[in-house]
């Protein structure tokens, strides 16, 4: 039966890199046109399923669903240019941010007009003074904003976002998630998030994945979720552990 | 030069080894190694150069070029482990860099097709060719191990692994050129090479051997283009895999 509300759907997918399990066992969807969270410690597993839905890094065994499609039946670099991913290691490149932020374009041969990347960073809450500074020279929170207005230049259906706003001050995380909130809202975008805050995850996820050693432990509605997952949540915050 | 006056060549050795000694730099075993090793390899060339060039056939030629390119391959294919496939990447190199540098000195015949012009021209190009095949793998692994973040970030906005890798590829290619292209520079200046002074001491004419020498030098330009290049596009593919991922360093 095709879900036309499915966006991504893993069916017992299992991970291993040199014989060490990274996830075992994962089963699950993410809803389309809504927000996921992701929780849990840190080697739960959770950058490495994003990157899986990215298509930078295939399951061992079981399969992952895109639209209801296998994901290897997707041309990578088309899968690629749809489900954009923002890592809190994607590296900002050596030149401005302009050209950083026609990065996407460039790889496309095709042009960024500077009204174009100008309208994108004003969307992440930085200013056409940035557009000729060179990127390596912002601080680590604007680095982090030019980082996402790259990744939403091509206008990805799904967005993959690890813990994008962990070096950010308290007024830019809030401007990073109404931002976020408007591009689902308005495109139907679907996003995952991983936070490490939980206020944030209760806040702006309509979904939530709680994750622990590499299998999927609870998921649902945010809402439903996290008044019931005390247990969870004093593991992993009991444990010394980030959330 | 007789053999007792080559004998005291060795004096020569004998300085290396005593400062290593003293100076506890641990090279003595390599030293005594390299010396004997190249004794011995040098005298089986030279009786085996000969009984080519009194043979003066074709397939002794070709075998000896066989030869050249299997040894060079062997050696520069320990740098470049990492990368599936290098043994067959390095030798199909070698040999288009030997059938196009050839193929022009003997189309255009500028120099004779005689195997006393063949083996030692042959030798120098793809001993310059096999330098650069090891500058290029050095540079070019160090490279993409340095900055796996950068080509994981291209091909998550969609980049093919040609895109993803494409600076480290040039950055590598063009730091295996430079000392070739460097020492042109001064050549004649700062050092006279050693074709050229090996004629000259021989007793060849000094124009003669400069002419030699320039066809040389012209020809090591072509092979360092060559070589970096055609062993650098043969090998970033292997780093990816069919879904173009970039493979782990382990996964190679």
């Amino acid at each position: 039966m095709i879900h036309n509300d499915i966006a991504i759907e893993f069916k017992k997918v299992c991970y291993e890199v040199n014989d060490l399990s990274i996830l075992n066992n994962v089963s699950g969807v993410f809803y389309n046109g809504k927000i996921t969270t992701l929780v849990g410690p840190s080697g739960a597993g959770k950058t490495s399923l994003l990157k899986m839905c990215n298509g930078l890094h295939s399951p061992t065994s079981g399969d992952i669903y895109i639209f209801n499609k296998p994901i290897t039946t997707y041309e990578p670099t088309a899968l690629r240019t749809n489900v954009g991913i923002v890592l809190q290691s994607s590296p900002i490149i050596r030149g401005t941010v302009f050209e950083n932020l026609a990065l996407p374009f460039k790889l496309k041969n095709k042009t960024l007009l500077e009204k174009e990347a100008i309208a994108f960073l004003e969307d992440v809450g930085l200013d056409r003074t940035f557009l000729y500074r060179q990127g390596r020279d912002l601080s680590g929170g604007q680095q982090q904003k030019v980082s996402i207005a790259r990744t939403l230049m091509n206008q990805p259906n799904i967005l993959l976002l690890d813990e994008i706003t962990s070096a950010l001050d308290p007024t830019s995380v809030q401007e990073i998630e109404q931002l976020l909130l408007n591009i689902n809202k308005k495109y139907k975008t679907t996003i995952i998030w991983i936070t490490h805050n939980i206020e944030q995850a209760k806040r702006i996820g309509d979904y939530t994945w709680m994750m622990m050693e590499g299998q999927l432990v609870e998921s649902g509605e945010s809402k439903r979720l996290w008044s019931t997952s005390n247990d969870f949540i004093q593991t992993i915050t009991l444990g010394g552990q980030e959330v | 030069m007789t053999y007792s006056t080559l004998a005291l060549t060795l004096i020569f050795v004998l300085i290396p080894l005593i400062l290593s000694k003293t100076l506890k730099l641990d090279l003595e075993k390599d030293t005594i190694i390299a010396t004997v090793r190249s004794i011995i390899q040098l005298m089986i060339v030279g009786y085996v150069l000969k009984w080519v060039f009194e043979a003066d056939s074709i397939i002794y030629i070709l075998l000896m070029i066989l030869l050249m390119i299997v040894a060079a391959t062997l050696n520069a294919r320990k740098k470049g482990k990492a990368i599936r496939g290098i043994t067959w990447k390095i030798a199909v190199t070698l040999v288009i860099v030997e059938v196009v540098t050839q193929g022009i000195l003997l189309g255009f015949q500028i120099v004779p097709a005689t195997a006393q012009y063949i083996i030692p021209i042959s030798g120098m190009l793809i001993g310059n060719s096999m330098v650069l095949s090891i500058l290029f793998l050095n540079r070019f692994t160090a490279e993409i191990e340095s900055s796996r973040d950068e080509i994981e970030l291209l091909l998550s906005l969609g980049g093919t692994p040609k895109q993803a890798v494409h600076r480290q590829l040039t950055s590598a290619i063009r730091a295996s050129m430079i000392p070739t292209i460097e020492s042109q520079k001064t050549i004649g200046l700062v050092q006279l090479p050693g074709m050229m002074s090996g004629q000259i001491i021989g007793g060849a004419d000094p124009v003669q051997a400069i002419q030699f020498q320039i066809l040389i030098l012209f020809g090591l330009l072509t092979t360092a283009a060559l070589s970096s290049i055609l062993v650098g596009f043969l090998s970033y593919p292997t780093l990816f895999n069919e879904r173009m991922q970039l493979l782990r360093s382990s996964a190679l």
